[in-house]
Order: C-alpha cells, then structure tokens, then sequence
C-alpha cells in the first residue's frame, strides 16, 4: 500500500475529488469534532449581518483535513513526516473541490527513502483554496 | 493551543474522520487497524487541532454562564464598541497557514500535552481586506512520557475589513 521510491518519478500525480457542492451540515460537523464552533462557520444571521461575509464560509482546517485524505490515501497510513498549507481563498457551501499532490522530489536519508510533494486543493472555478507541501517515508 | 491533558480517543478520531468525509477503516475499526502498519487506531494528520476540545479556555466554544458572540434572538449576543473589521469582529481573525511535523504518529491511547511559543508577527497590505495583522503561534505536542509527536505552526491573520469577494 506504501509507495516505492523505485516505481515513483518527478512530477507524477494524485487527485481526488474532495466534496461535491459542500453541505452546511458537514461544516456543521466539522465545527463539532474539532470543536472549533467560530459563529462565522456555522450561523449565518452573525456571518452576514455582523461580519460581513455573504454567507457562512468553511473552517479553513476542513479543507486542510479533507485535502490530508487525499495525501494519506496516496502515501498510505502513519507515512506523513510533514504537511503544510497555506489558505488562499475561502470555500464555501456548494463548493466542489478537487485535490492533486504531484511528486517535486525523491531523496534518500539516513537509509530511508522520503517523497517531497506539492498540493493544490481547487473549487469549481479553479480557484486555488488550499496551498501546500508534504513529505512522506516511502518504500525503497 | 495550551492543553494540559489531550487525551486521543477512538470515537473523537472517528466523528473527526466522518467530519472530514474520510472513510478509511483506521480510524474507526480497532480490528482493522491491528492489520495496517501502524498495528492500531491513529489520528488523521489534522487531528491535533481538535485538542481546542480540551482547552477549558478555549474561547470559540459557548461557555456556561458567559456570553457567546453568534446569534440568538438578535445576530450577536455580544455588543461591542467600533467592530467594524470583518474576520476581526469574527473572532480570532481567518486562519492564513498550518503545519504540522510529525515525529511519530499520534495513536489511541496516548495523553498529549501541548504547549505554545508565540511566533513572529508582521503586517501587509491585503488588496481585498485592507491591513492584513499576521501572528505565529507554535505548539509541541508531547506524549505521557515527555517525547514530542507533533509540531504544529499556525499562522492567523487578522483583517481590516472583511474579504472582498470580486
């Protein structure tokens, strides 16, 4: 299920469709189990006349969450070393966002064999929300 | 944030993973997990930011007793003095990066602790949201004897106003 450094080059790639027109309620249970219950996720009378925003927008961590399902899903279980995003844009509800991690670098390190990736969580408009790296320990 | 005792439980793993849409059996089915290469249930990678459930403090959960800034009967419960700002009057600003470094995987069972470093702080100008204030926070999460399984750095921003969506 791991990768292998042997069966893996520069520039190839992983993608997932990450949700399909996101739901309220998911973001309502995202706010549930991390505990982050910021009003501008879930309540849209505060969101839009208090804050300001057209509407309730999703926790910046749901996307870096559901983009780290695509990274453990394509490196395997317990193979993270390293994950980083940087949020660009906001998602919202009725979002649908698509995930790609590309290899940037393969290297070898104290014996072990590591994979450098680059991630890009797009919506339907190809709009870049989510930025990052990752690194894996991958097979020989 | 600081958290004394974060302990990482089966059925938080499980209604985070059903939250972040992953169905993947490791973190719901102990007999699976003894299968996998872990050999048991772990936490997805952005499980550490859950252990806000654990901060007494934490100040984006209603308090008993305290008054909570989202809406009720009018659409804040809280009056405060010139919150024109946008993220600002949201409350802890927008979240602008994370990252984690994972030194080991964090599994059922483990009772972290986690402490927090004040990182850098600098401004910029945004061209949607006017000054935009960013402030770095570090939190090393340890486990029960004292080894460190995560690093995580975040990075907040804090906005003039709220983000122009054109």
């Amino acid at each position: 299920m791991a990768l292998k450094a042997s069966e893996l080059k520069v520039g190839d790639t992983y993608s997932e469709r990450l949700v399909e027109d996101l739901k309220r309620t998911q973001i309502v249970q995202y706010a549930g189990s991390s505990g982050d219950y910021n009003p501008l996720h879930t309540d849209e009378m505060f969101t839009t006349q208090v804050a300001g925003y057209p509407s309730v927008f999703a926790h910046g961590m749901l996307t870096m969450g559901m983009t780290g399902r695509l990274l453990t899903n394509y490196v395997g279980d317990g193979r993270l070393t390293n994950y980083g995003v940087r949020f660009t844009n906001q998602v919202w509800p009725g979002d649908t966002l698509d995930s790609t991690a590309t290899v940037a670098e393969l290297r070898e390190e104290g014996g072990e064999h590591f994979v450098d990736l680059t991630v890009s969580t797009v919506n339907q408009d190809g709009v870049e929300v989510v930025k990052g790296t990752a690194t894996a320990r991958i097979d020989p | 944030m600081a958290v004394d005792k974060f302990p990482v439980e089966s059925g938080h793993i499980m209604m985070f993973a059903r939250s972040i849409g992953d169905a993947n059996a490791i973190y719901y089915d102990s007999d699976y997990a003894a299968g996998t290469e872990p050999g048991t249930i772990i936490a997805p990678p952005t499980f550490m930011q859950s252990s806000a459930q654990f901060d007494p403090e934490y100040f984006l959960r209603p308090k008993v007793g305290e008054a909570w800034f989202g809406s009720g009967k009018e659409a804040t419960g809280v009056k405060r003095e010139g919150s024109g700002g946008g993220g600002g009057s949201g409350g802890g600003g927008l979240h602008a990066e994370q990252h984690f470094e994972y030194h080991r995987q964090a599994k059922v069972g483990d009772v972290l602790k986690a402490t927090v470093k004040p990182g850098k702080t600098w401004e910029k100008e945004g061209k949607r949201s006017g000054k935009l204030i960013f402030s770095e926070t570090i939190t090393e999460y340890r486990d029960q004897d004292g080894e460190l399984v995560v690093t995580a750095r975040g990075v907040g921003v804090r906005t003039e106003r709220p983000v122009d969506q054109g």
